[in-house]
């Protein structure tokens, strides 16, 4: 199966449907589950909002299941501020923003080698890849942190005097696991397009460079846009690498920071909430804008059969 | 299916600076991928029959298989450990998929308002798995959680610590991870099931078949690598559950995890590269299974051409 079509498959075609309609049911029943299932999917997030917009004196007074009291912001300003967001945050961009775009640089170069010019390796080195992606991190965990901590670096690069406790050192392993599925989807895209492009282009005497970055990679547009947002989420996301290789908690991204925000916050559970709600709002702002991306990178990885 | 013969000319045009080229672009990310990924993961397994401290290289001592001896035969945590990968398995197979599947299958037939309800249940894989312990943390605890306010025993003896109660703390895990997986499943299947050819579904109809023997004698054998996907997804998840329990409790009291045994090893007070690396060897050969089991099936048809 191509995954060229699954980038461009419309969300339900709902509007095509109705008139050819055939058998219109009602669905009763399935509205009534759908409903109950979707109630209780909003619970967990919503009981957590909903404690975050409380004021503690109000909780503590009327209790936590109660609706006595009034509702405000101030949890989430005081969580912002004593919790030290703005520090995580940007964090998160500084790891974020360049391990995505190594990935895509190495992963499309990697893809259009082993899917637009045949030699003996291209199968071996994407399973290669492919596997790569699937390990658990732990089962290499304990090597990677040894390596990074015995790698000796001069203290103008890192105080540490190794690449532990450096942002380098998470981009460069989530940019190491990230390049096999980047790998693995674009090469299945690149491999869709017509060989006459490249032909055509190698006629006119364009180079390897050439027809990678100047015909193919804007072909891959789509998947580009997709395989971007995916990332953006998956390490944004990502808990493990920074947990294993960053020390200083002032270095943390956001979401390996959210785990110290139990210690900060004890026992004010709105405050913890409001502080759990925030780090939410990120990926949230990238689900409403960009959800039609963010599901056609989930599917492409999965309609290769 | 791009024909051979144009492939084998392709390479013989390579000329000397497009070599250089493709080397770069193909050496770079290999490197990449076997110096943070492969060898890290090769020497998982000969630290695994090693002693050391983590301090100098010159420490390392080897240690036969007395590391193995010691997770099979004394280590307290070992076969907790893979009861509850088991145990996480089982929940996300028979409950968490199935419920995807569901879901899936109940919104694919455009149903009015089919999109809200595919954004209610698609929030939770936005989220970090991390985040999502945060949240159920804020659902379960004990005098103030929902959970205990909605059983009428938040504030009584009868109240329970849901993740705190090592009896029953690996169920509200996987509840939560539940939350998570079953949107993550429900996306996959709802582009699976759209690529099913609507004429078998016909023909079914026409034989007499009702909707749910059309279902499972026609649409779900038909979306086989979908099915793959999934099944490799549950498998992999499953031994990748860390996030989860290492935010609630470092995986432990209850909420012991392969994975998590490897980090222990590895950052906590007993230290043991060697007992660490032992874990992470059985966690490696166990993922390999559905791994292989994958790769076999992507490039099975790919090899042999």
């Amino acid at each position: 199966m191509s995954i060229a079509p699954a980038v461009k498959t419309p969300r339900t075609p709902l509007a095509g449907s109705r008139p050819s309609g055939s058998r219109p049911q009602r669905h009763y029943g399935t509205h009534i589950f759908l409903t109950v299932v979707a109630v209780m999917w909003m619970i967990p997030l919503g009981w957590a909002v909903f404690t975050a917009l409380r004021p503690k004196a109000d909780t503590d007074k009327f209790g936590y299941f109660s609706l006595g009291g009034t509702f405000s912001l101030d949890n989430f300003v005081q969580a912002w501020n004593q919790g030290g967001f703005p520090r995580y945050f940007t964090n998160s961009l500084i790891i974020t923003v360049p391990t995505i775009i190594l990935v895509l640089l190495f992963a499309s170069m990697m893809a259009f080698a082993v899917s637009r010019v045949s030699w003996k390796f291209n199968v071996t080195l994407l399973i290669m890849f492919t596997a790569g992606n699937l390990l658990p991190p732990q089962v290499l965990a304990t090597p990677l942190f040894e390596m990074f901590k015995l790698l000796q670096l001069p203290y103008w690069f890192s105080d540490s005097g190794s690449l532990l406790n450096t942002y380098v050192s998470v981009i460069a392993a989530n940019t190491a696991f990230q390049i096999g599925f980047c790998t693995f989807v674009l090469s299945n895209y690149m491999k869709a397009l017509s060989a006459d492009l490249t032909e055509a282009a190698l006629v006119d005497g364009a180079g390897i460079w050439r027809q990678y970055w100047s015909i193919i990679m804007p072909l891959c547009r789509p998947a580009l846009a997709a395989l971007a947002t995916l990332e953006v989420v998956f390490i944004y996301n990502d808990y493990f690498w920074p947990l294993l290789l960053i020390q200083s908690g002032d270095r943390l991204p956001v979401t390996t920071a959210i785990n110290n925000l139990q210690g900060t916050f004890l026992s004010n559970y709105n405050l913890l909430a409001a502080g759990a709600t925030i780090t939410v709002i990120p990926t949230l702002v990238i689900y409403l804008a960009l959800q039609r991306h963010f599901v056609a990178g989930l599917t492409l990885g999965s309609s290769k059969g | 299916m791009s024909a051979t013969l144009p492939k084998a000319r392709r390479v013989r045009r390579l000329s000397t600076p497009d070599k250089v080229v493709l080397g770069v672009m193909v050496g770079v990310p290999t490197l990449i991928q076997l110096v943070l990924v492969w060898i890290p993961t090769l020497l998982s397994i000969l630290l695994s029959f090693s002693r050391w401290n983590g301090l100098t290289l010159s420490d390392i001592r080897p240690a036969g298989t007395a590391n193995y001896d010691f997770v099979f035969k004394d280590s307290p945590a070992f076969w907790p450990a893979v009861q509850h990968n088991l145990l996480w398995l089982g929940f996300l197979a028979l409950i968490a998929t199935p419920l995807g599947l569901l879901l899936a299958v109940l919104l694919d037939q455009q149903i009015r308002g089919s999109k809200i309800y595919q954004s209610i249940f698609f929030v939770p894989v936005m989220l970090s798995l991390a985040l999502v312990g945060i949240i159920w943390q804020l659902f379960y605890q004990k005098d103030n959680g929902l959970l205990n306010f909605l059983l009428g025993t938040a504030g009584t003896p009868q109240a329970v610590d849901w993740f705190g109660d090592s009896s029953v703390n690996i169920w509200a895990a996987m509840v939560a991870a539940t939350w998570r997986h079953a949107g993550y499943v429900m996306i996959l299947y709802l582009a699976g099931l759209k690529g099913v050819d609507a004429s078998l579904k016909e023909a079914a109809a026409l034989d007499g078949a009702n909707a749910v023997q059309t279902f499972f004698r026609v649409v779900f054998p038909a979306m086989r690598p979908v099915n793959i996907v999934i099944v490799v997804i549950t498998i992999i998840e499953s031994l990748r559950a860390f996030d989860v329990v290492y935010v609630i409790n470092k995986g432990t009291n209850g909420l012991e995890l392969i994975s998590a045994l490897v980090i222990q090893y590895l950052v906590g007070e007993g230290q043991s590269i060697g007992i660490g690396s032992a874990f992470a060897v059985i966690l490696l050969v166990i993922s390999l299974v559905p791994i292989t089991v994958y790769l076999g099936r992507t490039f099975g048809k790919e090899g042999k051409a």
